[in-house]
């Protein structure tokens, strides 16, 4: 294997500089193209969807009357309408889930579409969605994915039959002969959280439907894989032809999301359909925080089985892979796509790995920079610290002792990946002088001396690129694979063309979101070709109409390194030699003789029997009759590149799930405060060796993005859902990405690099290592710092001072009473409190059974209507401050006792969100009035939730306090303005007033 | 994220802004530098039939000291008064503060009296108004009042402002001799809300502090002659009585906890810090 400091590509060539992004120019001058920066036909109309406010409910009926009554306001479509026109939308197995984008008649997560509303603009389409109403039944959720599987949790499909929708157990060499006969097992169980990436551009699709051909036109920003082209062609019930799809110039970061666009791309089609008007939709980014994406949370149980040096001989998984309400293609693909890097880059030979695949009251997932990666190698990084503490090794010498030794490679793991290339001792000995480890365990020491919590902690991962497109199968059983037939490869497609002046053109299916694609894919063919990248025009936009694709096209899981770039060199080298043929002739040397350099192609041994690039590539087009024999006129290749090594699962349920693996090694120093818990990432050190560099700046940016990445989900960033199923995390106040301050130093290790024998140029992909590390990588070095095995991402500096600090201190031994609320679970509200009327309990029994006071002492209630006995319907405009919102409200009243006490129930819903719940209020005589007690305990959902979850307590508080203070005033106790005394004395029971 | 239809009128005097918001009262809200106002209303928690904006009133646009007392106008952005001259020696409590209000853009289009108005629990400035003892003029177009910073926030996103009065100026006492000002806040990130924030002035034996984000409003305790011993048991009977609250970003406990931790060093740097 060749062995090279820099990069495998030879001097004077532009491949492995780092030439500067053609990209950059538009975007930073604002000039980028994306969906909603182009023109739109006059007749179009502005889509906006109504979202499920709950987690779980049936829908009991929905009346859009209202809100096409509104001027500018066309239509209103909901589930019901998209059903006749679409079919369930398909995924990788066969299961009873009935998913199509829309909710039918059941909702199974908040921010669910339920209806959308088109109109002549956005704003008249948000009117409309305030004026729509659905009646709902709420339904109980389940959001934990092992309660989920459990016998008493709620079934969201029920047609399934379970929450389990897959489970599968692998078996690779002998596990349970390895654990009996190990003198060392242990065993841990970790929780991957739900996050994402959020992209700066959010969802956008413009549909037709042209009615003479029966056509959907559609751009969007999807990015693939285009195998779910397929599935958005069979949900809309027509022939994949009549999905035309297209792709902008721009999209403007993914991070994985925008594969999940597809159900929006189906909905939109359908309402375009039915309205006869183009339809576009831009997604908000409420709409994007609570309802676009996420990656799988995972619970993982792994055991592992070791020696007295720490050689691990098995590994055993159990997993639980929460996907949210539906599986949506190609979920759970990211589970499977790690599956043949179960064991990592370890020489581990046995391993069993059971898979629950779940869904919960969540947002359903989607690919997520990582795809699968963070899960796993957060269970087996942490494990391997563990079992160095286990036997008092060092942790690093557990790794290196356990990695597959160099000059193995290619190595068959035993889940059947097949890794490339790569020397992983050396790797980590370049980055551990390099990156100053020795420096680093002073710095710990010393700080630990003076009473500091700093921590040391290593991470490996092996990085996979390019996907097999079979990796899906695995989860299948193999007779149910051999029925489907077999799925393996992952072709990438690529046009070069050179025009009758000599302009090159290279058109490829990798469908960029700012990586720099164009810049890299023009270095390639210059150095073929002898010019200089910017005499290269790359479009990258795509056309299922008219571009080459493959279910393979696409931006995702590192593909454009291995494959994107072999299938445009593959193209490039054709164009050469067909060109080097035309030139021959009238150079007078055998092809092979010709060389491509400064616009010139040339004799290689005589450099001034030259012609100009443009002469020979016009020829064939000014006069084909001047070629040689038997070739074709024009120059024009098109490539369809495949790697034979992904071959499909195999019958023992092996698979070599990527073709080209990279390796990344990190090590990292934190220093934890003691008063605050927050953790400061005081050295942290990353190298990878991720095969031939293309481009050394891009690279750079991956890294440094990769990381940026994963400092938000370590620290930071997490899709918060209550246990009643409320989602919490609604904008970016709440769903914190980590901006320049929180970004600590990154030392960058350039180790040496194993170019892969299995791509054209030895690339590898290097997008997602950082995700794989760092999370595991800080979180061993906090288990380091704290001396603590459970350690759960991402760390907010409230859960790590909850590990840390002491027991508290009590309060002071002369406060009357301690308001401290009982441990909230999710957006329940719950509290109580006291106050006092000045009229005897006979009369505020009167007042509150009288539907004209309550009336009038309900906060903001303009209507109020007895609906049976002791039920009433109600609509009130409640809020605080400036928020205000009308919601509608049934409360029913229940267990009266008369003078003594009430128990109320009710549900309140409105464009702000609902809420639902219960209390009691208990009336006693007291000094010639009444001391009025009371409890709530409601549950609070949608949009009020998810944006404003640190007031709500506050707001609850406030319009009990509005609900007392009208009541004192209706029992005559007021007069206008309470009395200071009373005034006081209410605020104090609120718990608003010292 | 479009917000519902409102009216909008771009006052150019101060008697058209008050003359607008007399006729319209509580349909009609004030806009400054709209950075928590735009987003309610694109998000459609709030919703309005008419705009005042006042950002284009010059005379309502300055920061002046007079008379012990530093006087900022309604138009006066954070990034101003972050930015004027005297800040540091005048008001070393407001120096230290400012920099921890939002981002450089939202503290360049935001005012002073603006966040006093939308009055956040967690908010930086109406804690500094506490702790300094500060005041607001209310405004209206039958005349004026002054409160107390204790009398005009009433509650979280609730003031004594009436719907037709607009807060005309933030008066906050200029920095005594021998006094010392510490401020100290935690949030994951720069810029977020606070979870803690603490505000502290020292004289002598006289301790002032100030405890935003835990409760409805920020909480002014001002103490004399504690020993240290007596001091950590003050801030944890305020911990205490003020109780916390669980949400996504810290729990009730943490929240007492820092009371307790940020407390404590906050009241020490001010006592150090005397001038």
């Amino acid at each position: 294997m060749s062995e090279t400091k820099e990069t495998s590509v030879a001097e004077g060539k532009y491949v492995g500089r780092p030439v500067l992004r053609v990209e950059d120019g538009p975007l930073l001058r604002g000039r980028g193209q994306f969906i909603d920066d182009l023109p739109e036909k006059p007749t179009t109309l502005h889509a906006a969807i109504l979202r499920s406010p709950h987690p779980h409910a049936e829908i009991m009926a929905i009346d859009a009357g209202e809100a096409l009554a509104l001027p500018g306001v066309h239509a209103v479509i909901t589930g019901q309408d998209i059903k006749p026109l679409t079919t369930p939308l398909i995924v990788g197995f066969k299961n009873e889930m009935d998913y199509r984008g829309i909710a039918l008649d059941r909702v199974r997560y908040v921010g669910e579409p339920v209806a959308i509303a088109c109109a002549a603009d956005r704003y008249k389409a948000e009117d409309a969605l305030d004026l729509i109403k659905v009646t709902y039944k709420p339904l109980p959720a389940v959001v934990d994915p092992v309660e989920a599987a459990g016998d008493d949790a709620p079934v969201l499909h029920p047609e399934q039959g379970s929450n389990v929708v897959s489970r599968r157990v692998f078996t690779h060499g002998a596990p349970d002969g390895a654990f009996a006969g190990a003198p060392h097992t242990a065993e841990m169980t970790v929780r991957y959280p739900r996050n994402a990436l959020t992209p700066m551009e959010t969802y956008a699709i413009v549909a037709e439907y042209l009615e003479d051909s029966a056509m959907y036109d559609v751009i969007s920003n999807f990015q693939g894989p285009f195998s779910v082209h397929t599935v958005m062609a069979l949900g809309l019930k027509t022939a994949t032809g009549k999905l035309r799809h297209r792709s902008p110039v721009n999209s403007g970061g993914s991070f994985g999301s925008k594969l999940t666009i597809f159900p929006y791309v189906v909905l939109m089609c359908v309402a375009a359909r039915l309205t006869g008007r183009p339809v576009k939709w831009i997604e908000d980014r409420l709409e994007n925080l609570s309802a676009a994406n996420s990656a799988p949370n995972r619970v993982t149980t792994v055991e592992a089985a070791f020696d007295d040096d720490g050689m691990v001989s098995a590994l055993r998984f159990e997993n639980w892979d929460d996907h949210g309400a539906y599986l949506r293609a190609p979920m759970p693909a990211p589970i499977y796509r790690m599956h043949g890097l179960s064991t990592n880059g370890y020489t581990i030979p046995n391993l069993e790995v059971t898979n629950h695949i779940m869904v919960t009251n969540k947002c359903p997932t989607g690919a997520v920079r990582g795809f699968g990666g963070p899960q796993l190698y957060f269970a087996i990084e942490r494990m391997m610290q563990k079992i160095a503490l286990t036997l008092g090794l060092d942790p690093l010498d557990v790794i290196r002792r356990n990695l597959i030794p160099a000059g193995s490679f290619p190595h068959r793991t035993a889940a059947g990946a097949l890794l490339d290339s790569g020397d992983y001792q050396k790797t980590i000995a370049e980055t551990v002088a390099g990156g100053g480890l020795d420096e680093l365990k002073r710095r710990r020491d010393a700080a630990r001396a003076e009473g500091r919590l700093y921590g040391i902690g290593y991470a490996t991962a092996v990085e996979p690129s390019q996907s097999n497109m079979g990796y899906i199968s695995t989860l299948k059983t193999g007779k149910e694979r051999e029925e489907a037939g077999p799925k393996d490869g992952a072709v990438a497609s690529a046009q070069v063309m050179v025009d009758a002046l000599g302009s090159v053109t290279v058109v490829g299916d990798s469908v960029p979101q700012g990586q720099g694609h164009q810049t890299t894919l023009a270095q390639i063919v210059a150095d073929e070709l002898g010019l200089r990248p910017e005499d290269i025009t790359v479009n990258l936009e795509t056309d299922t109409h008219k571009d080459g694709w493959s279910i393979a096209a696409g931006n995702y899981a590192c593909r454009f390194a291995p494959a994107a770039t072999s299938a445009v060199h593959v193209a490039a080298v054709r164009v050469r030699d067909k060109l080097a043929r035309i030139a021959s002739q009238n150079l007078n040397v055998a092809p092979e003789d010709v060389e491509f350099k400064d616009a010139m192609i040339r004799a290689r041994d005589n450099p001034q029997n030259a012609l100009p690039f443009y002469r020979v590539g016009g020829l064939a087009h000014w006069s084909p009759l001047s070629l040689p024999e038997g070739m074709e006129s024009g120059v024009r290749e098109a490539v369809s590149w495949n790697a034979p090594e992904l071959t499909p699962t195999n019958a023992n349920d092996e698979i070599n799930t990527s073709l080209a693996y990279g390796f990344a090694f990190d090590f990292c120093g934190v220093d934890i405060n003691r008063d605050t818990g927050t953790v400061r990432i005081d050295h942290y050190v990353t190298a990878h060796d991720c095969g031939t560099i293309l481009n050394p700046g891009l690279a750079e940016g991956q890294i440094r993005g990769s990381f940026a990445a994963a400092i938000g989900a370590t620290l930071f960033e997490e899709f918060v859902y209550g246990e009643d199923g409320s989602f919490l995390t609604g904008t970016y106040a709440d769903y914190l990405v980590p901006t320049a301050p929180e970004m600590p130093e990154l030392s960058l290790i350039e180790p040496t690099v194993h170019p892969s024998p299995f791509t054209r140029l030895g690339a590898k992909g290097i997008a997602e290592g950082n995700q794989f590390t760092t999370p595991v990588c800080i979180a061993n070095a906090v288990a380091d710092a704290l001396g603590r095995e459970d350690i759960t991402i991402p760390l907010t500096p409230s859960k790590v001072a909850g590990w840390i600090h002491p027991e508290e201190a009590p309060p002071p031994s002369d406060m009357p009473t301690v308001k401290a609320p009982p441990p909230r679970k999710g957006r329940a509200l719950s509290g109580g409190g006291e106050t006092f009327v000045p009229v005897p309990p006979a009369e505020v029994w009167r007042l509150l059974l009288d539907p004209r006071t309550l009336a009038q002492v309900i906060p903001g209630c303009h209507e109020l209507e007895q609906t049976g006995e002791n039920a009433y319907r109600a609509v009130v405009d409640a809020g605080v401050g400036p928020v205000r919102g009308r919601f509608e409200a049934n409360i029913r009243l229940s267990d009266l006792v008369e003078g003594e006490s009430i128990g109320l129930s009710g549900e309140m819903l409105g464009p702000l969100g609902s809420s639902s719940g219960g209390g009691t209020v208990r009336l006693a005589a007291r000094d010639g009035g009444t001391a009025v007690g009371y409890r709530y305990d409601v549950h609070v959902a949608g949009k009020v939730a998810a944006v404003g979850g640190r007031m709500l307590d506050g707001a609850a508080r406030i319009l009990i306090g509005q609900f007392f203070e009208a009541l004192i005033r209706q029992a005559g106790g007021g007069q206008g303005a309470p009395t200071e005394g009373w005034w006081r004395r209410l605020l104090k029971a609120m718990g608003l007033a010292p | 994220m479009k917000p519902a239809e409102f009216d909008y009128l771009g006052a150019e005097s101060p008697d058209e802004a008050l003359d607008a918001l007399g006729r319209h009262g509580e349909d009609a809200r004030v806009l400054a530098g709209g950075q928590s106002l735009m987003a309610m209303l694109n998000m459609r928690l709030a919703s309005q039939q008419i705009l005042i904006d006042i950002g284009r009133i010059e005379p309502w646009r300055y920061v002046r000291a007079d008379g012990g007392v530093i006087e900022v106008g309604a138009g006066t952005t954070q990034a101003e008064l972050l930015a004027w001259p005297d800040l540091a020696a005048k008001a070393p409590l407001l120096a230290k503060a400012l920099p921890h209000v939002g981002h450089l853009q939202t503290r360049s289009r935001g005012t002073v009296c603006g966040s006093l108005c939308h009055a956040d629990p967690s908010s930086e400035l109406p804690l500094c108004l506490a702790v300094l003892g500060g005041e607001v003029v209310l405004k209206s177009a039958k005349g004026s009042r002054t409160l107390a910073a204790k009398d005009f926030q009433t509650g979280m996103l609730s003031t004594a402002r009436k719907p037709d009065e607009i807060a005309v100026a933030a008066r906050f006492p200029v920095a005594r001799a021998g006094t010392g000002y510490a401020f100290e806040e935690v949030t994951r990130r720069h810029g977020d809300f606070a979870i803690v924030a603490v505000a502290a002035a020292v004289s002598g034996p006289s301790v002032r502090v100030a405890v935003g984000g835990v409760a409805d409003r920020p909480m002014v305790r001002e103490w004399t002659g504690l020993t240290e011993a007596d001091m950590a048991d003050a801030l944890n009977g305020l911990a205490w009585e003020m109780g916390g609250f669980d949400d996504i970003h810290a729990t009730a406990r943490y929240r007492r906890e820092l009371v307790r931790r940020i407390g404590a060093r906050v009241i020490e740097e001010a006592r150090t810090c005397r001038s």
